[in-house]
């Protein structure tokens, strides 16, 4: 496959590791956003090859991890009514709710369909007629154009029986409320090159400028991810406060225009509990009022839901880059990817499942 | 969910009015594709692509560019050959 060979290169992966050793002077925490990036870094023991004064943490952007438990429940009550088909993305399928998950849903004789596209919920929608389709719309921005555009499609083909239950997180208000709140030790971000490459580079200005960090948007090839981490070592040797983008193959400043006109057009900025860390103002997109018709929240009438995390699981700290997976009494004992207690340990792309998977950790 | 995959497109057709697709192939496996927020694409163009969407083209300048600068630092030097193995 073009551009992956290369950017999988371990002699150079060893080389620029030497060169980040060669640029860093001082101590630096460095937050990489997105899931993917943490399950690379595992994957490819990057934090190992870095030097001891470069700590990494692992920030909120699992989608499946920080979306609400109270979502979760809502989808579960959604699904389990008998004209429904449920479809998701089928990370989505496992993460616990408070007393079930969509995939036990399934196995007590709900429809609960995982697709890959949300396109192919659109299409069930069609072939199904008599049933009332729900889609499980998650995600950041890289997804958010992509559910928006099933609505565009559902409303284009005259479809009354397809709406999605809208639970879309945005990247920028994260990080200004990981700067913004206790946890300021963070000195640089590597921003999530996918994210960037639908919304571009240009939000993150101004929260270089206010925080005073360096942003780096970066890829997910150990290449891009150790790069990634030279640029932003050297901007804060350097103490440049700037935006940078290491994966100018992908992401150009501006975006994708046609992509970002989509979510404009379907949805607008809401506020968002993101499970573990909160409320976090503007960090939402829902469906605009002219599309309600798709609006699974308000088709369906669900409210007074009853929602408790269970008491031992840290997924807050782990997901405000606060406490690793590994400082969780339940990691690997209680809470393993086939049996998780929460969200974090059952997306590949969450941090307790990347360290379950990629980390020989001694478990007493 | 966030992570895409670069996939080559090998025959663009027009799907309804709303949704241009193509034909992506994953090295090895096809799979119809939304290309609908990709004006100038062409078959022969490498894509990144996300549920099903592409969301931009690979461009192959900046990726050379990237690996040019490895290079000159004296850490890609397998570059010439890997890219020769990629025609
Ligand atoms: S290991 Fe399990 S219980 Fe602990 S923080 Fe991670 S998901 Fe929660």
């Amino acid at each position: 496959m073009k551009y992956l060979s290369e950017f999988r290169n371990p002699e150079a992966a060893q080389n620029l590791a030497l060169k980040i050793k060669e640029v860093t002077k001082r101590n630096w925490t460095i937050m990489e956003v997105c899931g993917g990036q943490t399950h690379s870094i595992l994957k490819y023991n990057i934090d190992e090859l870095l030097p001891d004064k470069i700590r990494l943490i692992h920030g909120p952007g699992c989608p499946v991890c920080v979306t609400s438990l109270e979502m979760i429940d809502k989808a579960i009550e959604i699904a389990s009514q008998p004209d429904v088909i449920f479809t998701s993305f089928g990370d989505m399928l496992r993460v616990p709710g408070s007393k079930l998950d969509l995939l036990s849903v399934k196995a007590n004789g709900g429809d609960v369909r995982m697709v890959y596209s949300p396109l192919d919920a659109v299409k069930i929608a069609q072939s199904n007629p008599d049933k009332k389709v729900v889609f499980f719309a998650v995600g950041f921005e890289t997804t958010a154009p992509a559910n928006g555009m099933s609505v565009l499609r559902a409303k284009e083909l005259g479809l009354k029986n397809y709406s999605i239950l809208c639970s879309h997180v945005l990247v920028p208000p994260a990080i200004e409320a990981l700067m913004s709140g206790f946890n300021s030790s963070i000195n640089g971000f590597l921003a999530a090159g996918h994210v960037c490459t639908v919304m571009g580079y240009e939000e993150y200005l101004p929260l270089a400028e206010k925080y005073k960090i360096p942003i780096v948007v970066t890829g997910f090839e150990p290449i891009d991810i150790l790069q990634g981490i030279l640029k932003c070592v050297t901007l804060l040797e350097e103490g440049k406060n700037i935006v940078e983008n290491q994966y100018s193959r992908v992401v150009r400043k501006e975006g994708n225009l046609a992509a970002k006109e989509v979510i404009k057009k379907v949805f607008e900025i809401t506020d968002r509990k993101w499970r573990g860390i909160g409320l976090i103002p503007k960090s939402g997109l829902k469906l605009k009022d002219e599309f309600s018709d798709f609006d699974a929240e308000k088709i369906f009438d669900i409210k007074n839901l009853q929602v408790d995390e269970p008491e031992v699981c840290i997924a807050g700290e782990v997901l405000q880059g606060l406490k690793l997976p590994i400082e969780c009494p339940a990691f690997g004992k209680e809470c393993t990817p086939e049996n998780p207690l929460g969200a974090p340990m059952v997306s590949s792309e969450g941090a307790c499942a990347a360290y379950f998977h990629y980390k020989k950790v001694k478990i007493n | 969910m966030c992570l895409a995959v670069p996939g080559k497109v090998e025959e663009i057709y027009e799907g309804t009015d709303l949704i241009k697709m193509a034909k992506v192939n994953f090295g090895g496996v096809k799979k119809d594709v939304c290309v609908a927020w990709i004006p100038d694409l062409q078959v022969g163009d490498y894509v990144l692509v996300h549920v099903g969407f592409a969301l931009n083209k690979i461009d192959e300048k900046e990726a050379m560019e990237t690996l040019r600068i490895l290079k000159e630092m004296g850490e890609l030097n397998e570059l010439d050959q890997s890219n020769e193995s990629e025609q």
